[in-house]
């Protein structure tokens, strides 16, 4: 391709430097969307040192991003499936196709790790990393933002190790499989919305530290990740429908294993990650001008 | 000459609690939400609110012309940080406006971001990004910035494993080849070896003059004040006391009025076994000066707190370079072989005609010996600032690396 023709030699107009203004605000900040691109590549390289950071020095190295999820799902497939007996309790539409425990334990896993590690590590990214916030200016949103992208990095490989075991139990994999991409980008801004309002309160309130996993715990237990939660009282199906993950969960199982969609469920969740995510944004961007001064 | 930074009326207020507790607890926040409502009541009758409040910074104004290089000088907590921290957007004034123009580029850190298990490659990149590089950027000047950092040979190694001169060298081969209109520099100088100091001086003059950028520069290093800045503003308390030529400014700062430091001692730790003995100690520069300078005249004074008599005692003080090198030590035993101290509070002083030390600021180790065996001993007991003079009668000062004692020489060539 020919190169593009430089423009006509002309007088060099002194580019004019970019002003900005240093002042007091208070009240709702906007976000700067012309800074995030400008700094997008921080980003990356702060995702990509988030991933690379994780397995050094390890002999197994990346092997890590593989093993963990697998032997999440050995053991959950042992204690929650066979020991508890969760997999007897399976829909009948799954056991009706031959669909194994492990299989519909490892959907939720997924969807749940993702959820999980992204609010976790998410929401002590701020306090981890307050030699960043004291020293230099870049746009603090990027902090916890990276390591949701990180903790997405892990769920692609996981997800990987998914189909490896759909195709060792020779299940084939519905069409509804292109929506996963959807679901992960869902389950991320949900995580990315909750990470922004955990990072900031544990940024100045360092109880939040130990209340957070805590929360995360309690949280996983009124989400069907290991279990089928499929209660036959109306209303019991209602409240469970109140947690976007109980929606982003079985979206997940009906999109790679053709459980029944509840698309109340999923109408719901969407619904709350959008609000979640706003006011995450809205709170973060509401307190980020103190944190340079209580990290 | 234009204007690239101009700041007006920029003042900052920290709540004590946050700044020295560095963090709230909610139970914190709970507790002020209940009496709050008490507080807004005793803010209306104008009594209230200013207890608790600190500023760092007063009605701060001052220009900064394009191309000109800014030295800001001031004892420690005057506000020089904060300043330069709010100039970099990294925390926001109380009150007050500042405007910049220009791309702006901040080093109040030298390696900010660094991550000990990356290669030293990895982090040029990471470093780079966070202080606003592009990767294309970064590309470009990777071969540049590696030579100047001297550290071709273990890009591929993790830098937790790099020697401390190393990783100082690598951050600020980063840093200095930023290509920012406006920069921001705080005490990054003051580590690193000598000879690689000089390089960094020597590239901000180069960013500075050559390339016309505006450098706002901190230091307490006042021989590169002197020799860096055509400007220097003197913060004090929170407030600009001068501003102007450099050379005046940098008088005014060193002839300030400043109580001689002292500290108290006696509720200082100690190892097990020792009577808390030393209670007090205090510099005091020659009559008429405020400050002790190199090769100039101090008095150290130490009072002590003597319990039971102590025989054949000795009194010796020790300084640290800011190495932790111990560079000089003064013993009463040198002297007067040991004394008698009867019981009871007494003040012992130590005159030095000539303190041949090169400027900068040294640790004390103080330590009182009976019958040779240590009898009160205070590790760090105090800071002594020394200033710089012009000892030599040529303007020249010792570098980092030939040592600390200062020591005329008659010379023929």
């Amino acid at each position: 391709m020919q190169a593009a023709p430089s423009p006509p030699a002309t007088e060099a107009v002194p580019a004019e430097a970019p002003e900005f203004e240093i002042r007091p605000r208070s009240g709702w900040v906007a976000i700067d969307f012309k800074e995030l691109m400008h700094y997008r590549e921080l980003l990356y390289f702060l995702t990509w040192r988030d991933v690379k950071v994780r397995y050094k020095q390890t002999v197994l190295g990346f092997a890590w991003a593989i093993i963990q999820p697998v032997m999440t799902v050995i053991i959950q497939t042992v204690i929650f499936g066979t020991v508890a007996g969760f997999a007897s309790r399976l829909p009948q539409e799954l056991k009706d196709r031959h669909i194994p425990y492990s299989l519909f334990n490892y959907a939720g896993v997924l969807a749940w790790t993702l959820f999980a590690t992204g609010v976790g590590s998410g929401g002590t990214s701020l306090m981890n990393q307050q030699n960043l916030l004291t020293k230099i200016y870049f746009p603090r949103l990027f902090v916890p933002t990276s390591v949701i992208a990180a903790a997405m990095v892990d769920t692609l490989i996981s997800l990987a190790m998914f189909f490896v075991l759909m195709a060792c139990y020779r299940v084939v994999p519905p069409w509804t499989i292109v929506l996963i991409p959807a679901l992960l980008l869902m389950t991320a801004l949900a995580a990315m919305g909750m990470a922004y309002v955990m990072a900031s309160l544990t940024v100045t309130y360092r109880d939040f530290r130990f209340l957070l996993p805590f929360m995360v715990s309690t949280w996983m237990a009124i989400s069907p990740v290991g279990y089928p939660l499929d209660p036959h009282r109306q209303w019991i199906r209602w409240l469970l429908r109140l947690n976007p993950m109980y929606g982003i969960i079985n979206a997940f199982r009906s999109a790679l294993l053709k459980q029944h969609w509840d698309f109340p469920g999923l109408a719901i969740a969407i619904a709350e990650v959008g609000a979640i995510l706003v006011f995450g944004l809205y709170y973060f961007k509401k307190t980020e001008r103190r944190f340079a001064d209580i990290a | 000459m234009s204007t690239a930074i101009s700041i007006d009326g920029i003042s900052k207020c920290y709540q004590i609690g946050l700044k020295a507790e560095k963090y709230l607890t909610l139970r914190d926040t709970i507790m002020s939400a209940i009496k709050s409502p008490f507080r807004r009541l005793a803010g209306l009758r104008g009594d209230g609110p200013q207890e608790g409040m600190f500023w760092a910074l007063k009605d701060i104004s001052f220009d900064v012309g394009r191309g000109e290089v800014m030295g800001i000088i001031g004892r420690n907590g005057a506000g020089k940080s904060t300043l330069l921290k709010i100039l970099s957007r990294i925390t926001e004034p109380t009150e007050g406006r500042a405007k910049l123009k220009g791309r702006v580029a901040s080093l109040l850190e030298v390696g900010t971001g660094f991550h000990p298990e990356l290669t030293g490659r990895e982090n040029v990149y990471l470093n780079g990004a966070i202080m606003g590089m592009r990767k294309a950027e970064i590309d470009r000047k990777f071969d540049e910035i590696v030579a100047f950092a001297e550290t071709e040979k273990f890009l591929d190694t993790p830098v937790k494993r790099y020697s401390s001169g190393m990783y100082v060298r690598l951050a600020f081969a980063v840093a200095a080849h930023l290509e920012p209109e406006i920069l921001i520099v705080d005490e990054v100088l003051a580590v690193g070896d000598q000879e690689f100091q000089k390089k960094c001086l020597g590239r901000m003059q180069q960013v500075a003059q050559g390339d016309g950028r505006t450098v706002l520069f901190v230091s307490h290093n006042m021989g590169a004040v002197r020799n860096l800045c055509d400007r220097a503003v003197y913060l004090r308390n929170g407030e600009v006391d001068q501003i102007g030529e450099t050379d005046s400014v940098v008088d005014a700062y060193l002839n300030s009025t400043i109580s001689a430091e002292e500290s108290d001692l006696l509720k200082r730790p100690r190892f097990p076994g020792f009577l808390h003995t030393l209670a007090k100690f205090t510099v005091i520069p020659p009559a008429g000066k405020a400050r002790v300078v190199a090769g100039g005249q101090a008095t150290f004074e130490f009072e002590l707190d003597v319990k039971e008599p102590v025989h054949n005692a000795c009194l010796g003080f020790m300084f640290n370079s800011d190495k932790g090198y111990r560079v000089l030590g003064l013993n009463s035993r040198l002297e007067l072989r040991g004394v008698t101290l009867e019981p009871g509070r007494r003040t012992v002083r130590c005159k030095v005609d000539s303190l041949p030390l090169k400027p900068g600021r040294y640790v004390m180790d103080i330590e009182i010996r009976s019958n040779a065996r240590p009898y009160d001993y205070v590790e760090h007991a105090s800071v002594v600032d020394i200033e710089f003079d012009d000892f030599y009668g040529t303007g020249e000062m010792l570098w980092n690396y030939e040592g600390s004692v200062l020591h005329r020489a008659t010379w023929e060539f």
